[in-house]
């Protein structure tokens, strides 16, 4: 007897049945939704970030603090006159799916613009999507530079805005020799590319340069290299759980602050919690904002962020995503329409009062101008500033405006 | 009816599902979507042809997506580039064009890498593993650690491969906008033929002498020897089959979806595409395209009602189905009707469910 | 020069951490077949354990927590083989698709139940310290590691070679059918066997807190490795286990030094894949007539 193969088809068959009744209604409900997402009574919105898989951590408390910011809006009226809908959506911490999701909220769901994406990698992956189809991404995170889209605004730091200042701030006190120590993408080696010339135009010395990959947690090797170069201070660019493994081996063969001063920037105070405070407590960190940072603003925002998340901590990519929000809010209040084009140019020197402080918007690289800070781990977990640029630097993604940097884009 | 005759009417209608009525119902991004599922289906199709009919467990497929992903994703960089060095090497401070880019850089050759070097690979690989007969659970953890050793190159080679981010952001297409409504329905086009004819093509393979001996090989390799035959070459030339089915559905994903990269490539992704395969049925070509397809599109859109909740469901339905029904949807749907032909009272044909091998 | 001797002892405790994690696997994979991707998710269980006797073991917590983890992880592997894996003896290919699901389940259920976030273990005040030995410094957290392992090893070997339980576990890994007629209720043994691999899971997973993240995905950093040290050691073969993991931690040690980590990592599986071509049947080889 002949074994049917094609028998088996006919369940495939019901499959694609299936899918044309569940999208079905959807083609209706695009037909209807008008266009830059200003339909009805409401504005619809696009929120997009892992809330899935590894990134969901880090992005979660984004996303929260992206609905705050959609809350108080809509507690004050709106914008133009009409409440905001966000339409939440999860980048499942992979790639293409930021692209698809991102897809989608521009075209079935015609939002106005989108908040999302955390790593350089999700950035890189929506950035076609939105310039191709002339819709508008805030990014919150602070990122390796040596980009600006269009279609993006950065809210989050460049290279000048952190890693600059934390360099500053290690030659200030002295530390000549310095180590590097990052993951295995494309922020910690872009990152260290500007590291090593700047290290080259003020006199200091790159001893090494060593990149682990995601998610590595075996670091006695590298402890070891470090011990026997003997640097002054390390700059780490690990990202994650490679962190809390790094930060325990270190202390356990001996390095602590005071030994060894080790500059991260891309610990926050949610991640001091999974390291152990007394794995890392006393080192130094380059964000630009802090939950301690002084100001009524400040003060509003982490109060409002914890009534609703008890017990959380505010961090920078945060408090970037909370700015996304207002900007934006604010471009389009002044705007007087939702419309990408009219938004993008109210946004250019748009300047508003933030928990960081004042935050404007540089027209021409849609980043913003951020102040720079540098803050010491305590031992109850946050973070103190111990130094600051005081005045909001201006972005430059490029680094155009720094002669040791030339050749680097 | 007779089976045959019922058999070409199903993958008919199905064919008219997938080329008439699913570009007419669906809107574009839904279509996008599918066309995203029809190429993790093609990958299917590869494993449930080495898995399902040859019982080798390949849990690095994700190697062989990401190779023939990356050749037509050198090609689109290069051509968007004209001449220029492709926009991530420029940020990654790479000077002049690396001599493994120059080849891929004429779209004959780069289509001819697609499956050509997924197939290399394969033998390669084929041939020291299955000569030494290294099978079962080592063959598949092997695979699994050529994954993650692949995944770990490619995101250290930044310069070379893009990293973690991969190859993104196509302007041109084959002389197309990629983000063009007519463009996407014609790479929806072009995955779902693509996709029959390796179905037809991989169900006659199944039938005929060469398919049955790769069963045999599945049930019982020692007896298959002793008869004469050479196991190794059936086991490495199914292999190949597969790999370059994978490289067709890397190739066919890039303009699709408009991105490659490692963490499409590695350990999980590339364990999930078996899975799909066992959900749907790993004993039956269709069975693979099935799970393909209804896994992808159920992570898609249960990912959008409830994002933890798809961890628990995807392991849940995997206990269930390994437990209750290892032969999938389809055997699911054999199972249904042995049981009520038994109840009719007509002997139920003899059961059919090879003995795995063990190690 | 030092730094070169230094990769020595560094060698050696990244082995003993091999060895912690793949123990339990040999027991599961090689005495009874079954590839348990879930071994991770037992890992992240012990860490988790040690996490939650914090409360009022305080800064011992993690040496409370190696015989209760051993317990909980032991209790969870159990309860597993007895819905699940007993279904699917015969069909190792199946049971590493299942496991896999189990580990998916358990992941989320530990985001669920501890957050996604890291939580945090306390090194005992009396692991902080260091010894210097050529040169170098060796945490006391390693020294524990080592001599963890080799406890566990010394502990399993007494187990198997001198105990009746470990003797009828022996006959049923060399012939199942023969060890059944010949009395041995090899459902027993099954259980039993399952229970102290996932056990030792646990135990990994305390030791692993002294040195690594304690989190949701804690599992998913080790497993790859743990198949390769048992595969490279050889079906259920202890000695078999304890040579590669050393070896593998060794060759880990001085590739790394020697280059980076991305690549020494690849450079392990290359050796392994290539070690394969010699001794498809990794290093020892458990002699058998049984034909496929």
């Amino acid at each position: 007897m002949r074994k049917p193969f094609f028998r088996p088809l006919a369940v495939a068959a019901l499959l694609p049945a299936a899918l044309l009744t569940a999208c079905g209604g959807e083609s209706g409900d695009g037909a209807n939704g008008g266009s830059g997402g200003n339909s009805g009574n409401t504005i619809k919105v696009g929120v997009l970030h892992s809330l899935s898989g590894t990134m969901a951590i880090s992005e979660v408390t984004v996303k929260n603090s992206e609905m705050l910011a959609i809350e108080e809006i809509n507690a004050k009226g709106g914008v133009l006159g009409k409440k905001l809908e966000a339409v939440t959506e999860d980048g499942a911490s992979d790639w293409p799916t930021f692209a698809q999701k991102a897809q989608k909220l521009i075209k079935k769901d015609k939002v106005a613009t989108v908040f999302g994406g955390w790593t350089s990698a999700s950035r890189k992956a929506m950035l076609p999507v939105f310039e191709r189809n002339k819709a508008l991404l805030w990014y919150p995170v602070q990122y390796e530079g040596l980009e600006s889209s269009p279609y993006i605004f950065y809210t989050g730091a460049t290279t000048n805005q952190q890693i600059v200042p934390g360099l500053d701030y290690l030659k200030e006190k002295g530390k000549k020799k310095i180590y590097l120590v990052g993951s295995d993408y494309v922020f910690p080696r872009t990152a260290n590319k500007i590291i090593k010339a700047y290290a080259k135009a003020n006199g200091m010395e790159v001893l090494g340069e060593e990149y682990t990959p995601l998610g590595h947690t075996e670091y006695s090797t590298l402890v070891n290299k470090i011990g026997e170069a003997k640097p002054d201070a390390v700059f780490n660019t690990l990202n994650g759980d490679s962190n809390v493994a790094f930060f325990k081996q270190l202390k356990s063969a001996g390095f602590d602050a005071a030994k060894l001063p080790v500059m991260s920037v891309s610990i926050a105070e949610e991640e001091v919690k999974g390291i152990g405070v007394q794995n890392i407590a006393g080192q130094p960190v380059a964000w630009n904002y802090y939950q301690t940072t002084a100001g009524e603003q400040n003060a509003a925002f982490v109060k409002a962020f914890q009534a609703k998340h008890k017990g959380a901590v505010t961090s920078d990519p945060m408090e970037a995503g909370y700015n996304a929000v207002h900007l934006w809010a604010a471009a389009v209040t002044k705007a007087g329409s939702t419309d990408v084009e009219a938004v993008k140019k109210a946004a250019a020197g748009l300047s508003l009062d933030l928990p960081e402080g004042k935050v404007t918007i540089d027209g021409p690289t849609q980043h913003v101008h951020k102040t720079a800070r540098i803050g010491v781990i305590q031992p109850d977990g946050l973070i103190k500033e111990v130094w600051s640029s005081k005045e909001p630097i201006k972005p430059d993604p490029y680094l155009k405006s720094y002669p040791w940097a030339t050749g680097l884009s | 009816m007779s089976d045959r005759l019922r058999g070409y009417a199903l993958f008919a209608s199905i064919s008219l599902l997938l080329l008439v009525v699913a570009p007419l119902a669906l809107p574009a991004f839904r279509l996008d979507e599918l066309a995203k599922y029809l190429c993790f289906a093609i990958a299917a199709l590869g494993i449930g042809l080495a898995w399902g009919q040859g019982g080798m467990l390949t849990l690095g497929q994700g190697v062989f997506f990401g190779l023939g992903g990356y050749a037509m994703a050198m090609y689109l960089k290069l051509h968007d580039a004209g001449g220029d060095l492709p926009d991530f090497m420029v940020w990654s401070g790479v000077e002049h064009l690396p001599a493994l880019w120059k080849p891929f850089g004429n779209v004959g050759i780069a289509l001819a890498a697609v499956v050509a070097v997924s197939v290399a690979i394969a033998v390669v690989l084929g041939v020291l593993v299955f000569r030494q007969r290294v099978r079962g659970a080592y063959f598949a953890i092997l695979t699994q650690a050529l994954a993650a050793a692949f995944v770990i190159l490619l995101v250290g080679q930044q310069g070379l491969t893009g990293g973690t981010n991969g190859l993104t952001n196509f302007y041109d297409v084959f002389g197309r906008d990629p983000e063009a409504e007519g463009t996407q329905r014609t790479l929806y086009f072009v995955t779902a033929i693509v996709l029959g004819v390796l179905y037809l093509g991989a169900r006659q393979l199944v039938k005929s002498r060469f398919g049955r001996l790769l069963v045999a090989v599945r049930d019982g390799e020692d007896r298959v020897r002793f008869l004469g035959y050479n196991p190794a070459t059936v086991k490495t030339v199914t292999f190949a089959i597969s790999a370059a089915m994978a490289g067709l559905a890397g190739a066919l994903f890039v303009p699709v979806v408009g991105i490659i990269s490692p963490s499409l490539l590695g350990v999980v992704p590339s364990l999930e595409l078996v899975v799909a395969v066992a959900v749907g049925g790993r004993y039956a070509l269709a069975g693979a395209v099935l799970g393909a397809v209804v896994m992808n599109y159920a992570k898609t859109s249960f990912s959008e009602q409830w994002a933890g909740g798809w961890l628990y469901l995807e392991g849940a339905l995997f206990i269930l189905v390994m437990t209750l029904a290892p032969k999938g949807a389809v055997g699911l749907y054999e199972q249904a009707r042995d049981a009520l032909a038994r109840r009719r009272g007509v002997p139920a044909p003899a059961p059919t469910a090879p003995q795995e091998v063990a190690a | 020069m030092t730094t070169l001797l230094n990769q020595l002892p560094i060698g050696l405790s990244i082995g003993a951490v091999l060895l912690l994690i793949a123990l339990g696997l040999t027991f599961t994979f090689g005495q009874m077949g079954v590839i348990n991707m879930a071994h991770g998710e037992f890992i992240m269980a012990g860490a988790y354990t040690a996490y939650l006797l914090q409360d009022w073991a305080g800064s011992q917590a993690v040496l409370v927590a190696l015989p209760v983890a051993f317990a909980v992880a032991g209790a969870l592997g159990w309860v597993l083989e007895r819905t699940a894996i007993r279904h699917f003896y015969g069909r190792p290919l199946d049971t590493l698709l299942l496991t896999w699901g189990v580990s998916l389940v358990l992941q989320q259920a530990a985001r669920d139940i501890f957050g996604a976030p890291n939580v945090q273990v306390v090194a005992p005040s009396w692991l902080t310290g260091r010894v210097e030995v050529l040169g170098g410094a060796l945490p006391y957290a390693r020294l524990f590691i080592m001599a963890l392992a080799l406890a566990c090893v010394a502990g399993v070997w007494l187990y198997l070679d001198r105990s009746r339980q470990g003797r009828r576990m022996r006959a049923v890994v060399q012939n199942r059918e023969l060890a059944a007629v010949s009395g041995v209720a090899t459902g027993r043994v099954d259980q039993l066997t399952f229970f102290i691999g996932s056990g030792l899971a646990g135990v990994a997973g305390v030791a692993l807190t002294l040195i690594g993240p304690v989190g949701p995905s804690l599992g998913t950093y080790y497993i790859v490795d743990a198949f390769l040290v048992v595969v490279a050691g050889g079906l259920g073969q202890l000695r078999g286990a304890v040579i590669a993991a050393v070896a593998l931690g060794m060759l880990n040690s001085f590739a790394e030094f020697w280059t980076d980590a991305s690549l020494a990592k690849v450079i392990v599986f290359a050796v392994v894949i290539g070690f394969l071509q010699v001794r498809p049947q990794g290093l020892f080889v458990l002699r058998s007539r049984a034909l496929t």
